[in-house]
């Protein structure tokens, strides 16, 4: 959802004073700008808001992602709007930019065959058929119908961990997923 | 948050961060609010603007402490000792809020004449079963998922506590239709008998004294007279004071309990449910409350609905629905909720005749949660794991243990954005890799800007976040991966007729996105996840407005009956409305459930409905209109009059009161004594940590007698007053780290570079350390290096007979990968686990500290598990239980 910056004040002020030319009749020297300056413009100007929420703790900063037209990101700041942080961000929050934007960010599907000292990168759809393979060799051997006398239907052959930094939709069909496999031995961060 | 859950019904937060600022006094304490929750930390910044007492209560001297108006000292791992003591100051002053309590409380209530306190047996209670082994059924979490008799649920057969006379005395009373008699606690409105649960109470905790915070706490006296004065000041008809707590009280083998001591404090002084009150739980991660309430937790389905166990006998739908349903209380609709969910998950194959496809959800056979699971794994009983967006290796507990464990898995799935230490375990100091078997796999996934959907704050308030820009490279959404596995797994299985494979199946899993972009690269619509989860009826796929449209019979389907509400209508997301006023902001978000967001609210009323004062006006019951109004949405059948008497023998919310303001609680009252909900007591007791330098200062128990430790020789403990290691051992994160989603970032990396220890200067001279140099600490576990911060925000404490404790606190942040590495204090903290909900013991610990750099890394631990009490045909036991009273 786009939203319209909030007006400046200081930028009204700037201008009306300008349009009295106040500097000039109270005698002050003017100060003239140079061209490049008076181009300059800031990193988000070009940039349309997208309405997001800090990644980070759980107070939930509601932030302005700018985005170029070309689908850039520019810069992550405070969401003035939001009841819960009015425009401010932590240090983490103000770096969200850096957590997007990385060249150490592993941007490719890897694999590390057992025994192998290095990862190395993989098709995504090849990673993907591997995984799934794996996860049904492991529940066709690993599912238990009945112990002693009850039916559990379940596999502990496999196990999940995390969920508390991904959003409620996908921790939703992750619990579904898994428990349809029979999985049980699901976790995430809020033990922690 | 079972502490919580088990006094007022709901586990969640009660308040909303906002409503700090009308706080006249704010108790933070297991918190550093002003680094770890900045952004929230201003509004009690203008809450002391207003004049509000700030009172911060921790073993470091921290930016919340300088702010505070009253800072006290505390040894790590002694809150319970405090709070109690507070507990024991407000009832034998009579400084508590006496209508409030009368009111809203079991206070009244006859504990069982057979009830034997911590009192009577030296820091146990009655029911213990000595001798016994914990089993792993014992272990189950029972007690957390909804309110009412958990002892019901799982029998206790294998209990270490027989729970059965944590209990109140019945009566029998006419029932309200005059068919015969039905049972109900016996009460003594004059207070008087002895076992009343206020003078049960006042004599449990009569030795909580302020002689023995400043023995056991470190804790001096004068401050906690300030303290105790500020409370009770702050505290009544005209005041209220907020409590704010985090990490520091939770990560402890006894936590639930120190949740629980600080709601029996905010009960007694009448601040639940009102402005400016409450119980603000300040959570870590950005969905940490929406990956509970629609939980990927091993006990737990949605909506705080336990998970089907063998243990507790659910075999069928009308078991599961028998021992679940409760027969008072806003629990009484469990089967609307369950039924819907069956619906929602399993489609038009979900009918009344094959019980709604109940026998397709596993059964629980055990404790599954993340450590049982990790040593498991480490048995050689797990094969395969799943790890998205978390880094035992590095974050979790003994993280040798841990990646240890991933050397016993045929295969890995890591889902992150960057290398974590936990992806790559197999490349980490001290291991070849080419002894390491397991098959690898890591998916690149997107960050929050590069996709859509809802986050869960601290205070439960749903949160849409639009997408910003397209992930770079290969990468995708969580929701992809799941998405896309769960179409390979159906095509997979679509001509099996193999029954176990039916789940998958019939798994309903429509959702297509309508945008053709999206769809080509095969995302999901979480859109429609999301009204999936709000609910829909299912003869014409309307959406739901409310969980009380929610029906039992299959004609309803619902992902998670506390969001119904937010997604309302075909196009109308709730938790997209960004509209803020300066305080409750009800347009801003959706808070669960019905959009509440202080919980409890009807407690802002006396019981007659009318505010307890003008200025703590919040709900009210409006007389011309027959209605409850203010400016929340009320928490509580809305037309149900203050003077609605209770009908003994009805079932659900009949059964209670006009003046019952803990709707999911069976009796609708706040429990300050918990009738058998929680595995270690039905009140708070102190109990040292697992390593502490101390013998327990109260009673002749030491440790949580139903705590649960792994006693093997790749997680050994430090154990009692240890000449080895006779330092406390805190942890704490710092303002500008939070794990491996900051070491990579640069410009935090500057801020905050390496680990360090900080330690005060009085041990340093005594140990010639000086700032910055290199130190090495270490517990029975193992040893880390870091660089010491020599800072008088330690201090150290004079304990009683003449002790002297230092303190030593290592931020929790760091790990080898990134930009800002150090080493983890995961490799000094063993296994320990929580008897309630398997939550670690990472805040409070024992260590020794010595000057210079530890040795490299080799390969010393023995290999091969050492299984405790681990009885013939239970294959997944690994709990053993410690410190045996009377063994």
């Amino acid at each position: 959802m786009a939203i319209k910056p909030r007006v400046d004040l200081s930028t009204l002020f700037g201008r009306a004073k300008d349009a009295l030319r106040l500097d000039e009749r109270i005698g002050k020297a003017p100060n003239l700008p140079s061209k490049r300056t008076q181009e300059l413009q800031g990193r988000v100007a070009r940039g349309k808001p997208v309405v997001s929420v800090c990644p980070y703790c759980a107070v939930g900063c509601s932030t302005l992602a700018y985005v170029s037209d070309d689908g850039k990101l520019l810069d992550v700041e405070g969401n003035p709007d939001s009841p819960v942080n009015g425009g401010h961000l932590c240090p983490k929050g103000s770096a969200i930019f850096g957590l997007t934007v990385n060249e150490a960010r592993w941007t490719t599907a890897k694999y590390r065959a057992p025994y192998a000292t290095e990862w190395e990168d993989k098709p995504l759809p090849w990673v993907m058929d591997r995984i799934a393979a794996r996860v049904i060799e492991t529940r066709e051997r690993t599912f238990v119908r009945e112990r002693d006398g009850k039916r559990v239907n379940h596999t502990l052959g496999i196990a999940s961990l995390g969920g508390a930094t991904f959003g409620s939709e996908e921790n939703y069909i992750l619990g579904k997923l898994l428990h349809s496999l029979g999985v049980v031995s699901i976790e995430n961060q809020a033990r922690i | 948050m079972p502490g919580l859950g088990t006094t007022f019904g709901r586990g969640g937060a009660t308040t909303f961060v906002q409503d700090l600022e009308n706080a006249d006094c704010i108790l933070i304490e297991g918190s550093n609010f002003a680094e770890c929750h900045p952004v929230a930390f201003r509004f009690v910044m203008k809450a002391k603007e207003r004049g509000a007492t700030i009172i911060h209560v921790d073993p470091r001297f921290t930016r919340t402490s300088a702010v505070a108006d009253i800072y006290a000292p505390i040894r790590s791992g002694s809150d319970i000792v405090f709070l109690g003591a507070l507990i024991s100051h407000v009832l034998e002053s009579g400084k508590y809020f006496r209508e409030y309590v009368d009111a809203f409380t079991n206070a009244d209530y006859l504990v069982r004449e057979d009830f034997k306190d911590t009192e009577d047996l030296d820091g146990i209670f009655s029911g213990w079963e000595a001798g016994e082994n914990l089993n792993d059924s014992s272990i189950l979490n029972a007690g957390t998922t909804n309110s009412g008799d958990a002892s019901a649920i799982d029998g206790n057969k294998h209990s270490a506590y027989n729970r059965e006379t944590w209990a109140f005395e019945l009566e029998e009373v006419p029932r309200y239709d005059g068919n015969g008699t039905v049972k109900v606690p016996k009460r003594d409105p004059s207070q008087q008998n002895p076992r009343c649960v206020i003078n049960v109470l006042k004599r449990h905790f009569a030795r909580y004294t302020p002689e023995m915070v400043e023995d056991v706490c470190g804790t001096p006296r004068e401050k906690f007279f300030q303290i105790a004065e500020a409370l009770t000041k702050n505290s009544g008809r005209e005041r209220t004071t907020a409590f704010a707590y985090a990490v520091g009280w939770t990560q402890h083998s006894v936590g639930v309990q120190y949740i629980r001591t600080a709601a029996i404090l905010q009960t007694l002084l009448g601040n639940m449910g009102r402005p400016g009150g409450g119980i603000m739980a300040l959570r870590g991660h950005a969905n940490i409350q929406g990956a509970t309430d629609i939980p990927t937790l091993f006990d737990l389905l949605p909506g705080y609905m336990p998970m089907p166990a063998v243990a507790r006998k659910e075999q069928t739908l009308a078991e599961y629905l028998g021992t679940n349903t409760k027969p008072t209380g806003w629990w009484a609709n469990t089967p609307k909720y369950f039924i819907s969910l069956l619906k929602a998950w399993y489609g038009e194959h979900a009918t009344a005749e094959n019980d709604f496809c109940y026998d397709y959800l596993p059964q629980l056979t055990g404790n599954h949660s993340m450590m049982s699971t990790t040593i498991a794994m480490k048995d050689d009983e797990v094969e395969g794991y799943f790890v998205i967006g978390q880094n035992p290796s590095a974050s979790g507990m003994n993280g040798e243990l841990t990646s240890d464990a991933f050397e016993h898995l045929k295969w890995m799935v890591n889902i992150d954005a960057y290398e974590t230490e936990t992806a790559s375990f197999w490349k980490r100091e001290g291991t070849d890799p080419t002894t390491v078997a397991t098959e690898c796999f890591y998916l690149p996934s997107a960050v929050v800007l590069e996709k859509e959907g809802t986050m869960v704050n601290t205070n439960r308030m749903l949160q849409w976040h639009d997408k910003a820009i397209e992930p770079p490279g290969d990468t995708v959404t969580d929701a992809w991966i799941f998405y896309t596995l769960g179409k390979m797994f159906k095509a997979h299985y679509a001509d099996s007729t193999d029954p176990k494979d039916r789940p998958i199946q019939h798994m309903t899993w429509d959702y297509e996105h309508p945008d053709a972009h999206e769809r080509a690269k095969g995302e999901p619509s979480i859109h429609r996840i999301m009204k999936e989860i709000n609910g829909y009826s299912v003869a014409d796929g309307t959406q739901l407005k409310t969980f009380t449209e929610l029906k039992d019979d299959g004609s309803t389907a619902c992902g998670a009956w506390i969001y119904t509400g937010v997604a309302p209508d075909d196009t109308k997301l709730m938790s997209r409305n960004r509209k803020a006023d300066d305080w409750v902001s009800l347009e801003w978000g959706f808070s669960w459930p019905a959009n509440r967001r202080i919980l409890y609210n009807r407690a802002s009323a006396d019981a007659a409905g009318k505010p307890w004062s003008e200025r703590k006006k919040y709900i009210w019951w409006d007389e011309a209109q027959a209605k409850w109004t203010g400016v929340d949405v009320p928490d509580f059948p809305v037309g149900k009059a203050p003077n609605t008497p209770a009908k003994p023998g009805a079932s659900g919310m009949d059964a209670h009161g006009g003046a019952s303001p803990f709707m999911l609680n069976l009796d609708g009252q706040a429990q300050l004594f918990t009738a058998g909900l929680l595995k270690d007591g039905p009140m708070p007791t102190h109990y040292e940590a697992v390593a502490s330098p101390v013998k327990n200062a109260l009673y002749g128990q030491q440790n949580n007698p139903v705590a649960m430790e792994w006693r093997r020789s790749d997680n050994a403990y430090n154990g009692t007053d240890n000449p080895d290691y006779p330092y406390v051992l805190t942890s704490y994160r710092v303002t500008e780290m939070s794990g491996i989603m900051t070491r990579y970032i640069p410009w935090l990396a500057e801020l905050q570079p390496a680990a360090f220890a900080e330690l005060d200067p009085e041990l340093a001279v005594e140990k010639h350390i000086r700032n910055g140099d290199w130190v090495t600490i270490s517990t029975a576990l193992g040893e880390i290096e870091a660089r010491a911060l020599v800072s008088g925000r330690l201090q150290p404490l004079r304990l009683g007979k003449g002790r002297r404790i230092h303190q030593i606190g290592i931020p929790y942040n760091y790990g080898t990968m990134g930009h800002a590495t150090g080493d983890s204090p995961s490799n000094l903290i063993p296994f320990v686990m929580d008897p309630n909900v398997s939550i670690h013991e990472a805040k409070s610990g024992t260590c020794n500290i010595r000057l210079g750099r530890r040795p490299t890394r080799t390969r010393t631990v023995v290999d091969e598990a050492v299984p405790q009490h681990k009885p013939e045909g239970q294959p997944s036991l690994h709990g053993a239980q410690r410190d045996t009273p009377g063994a």
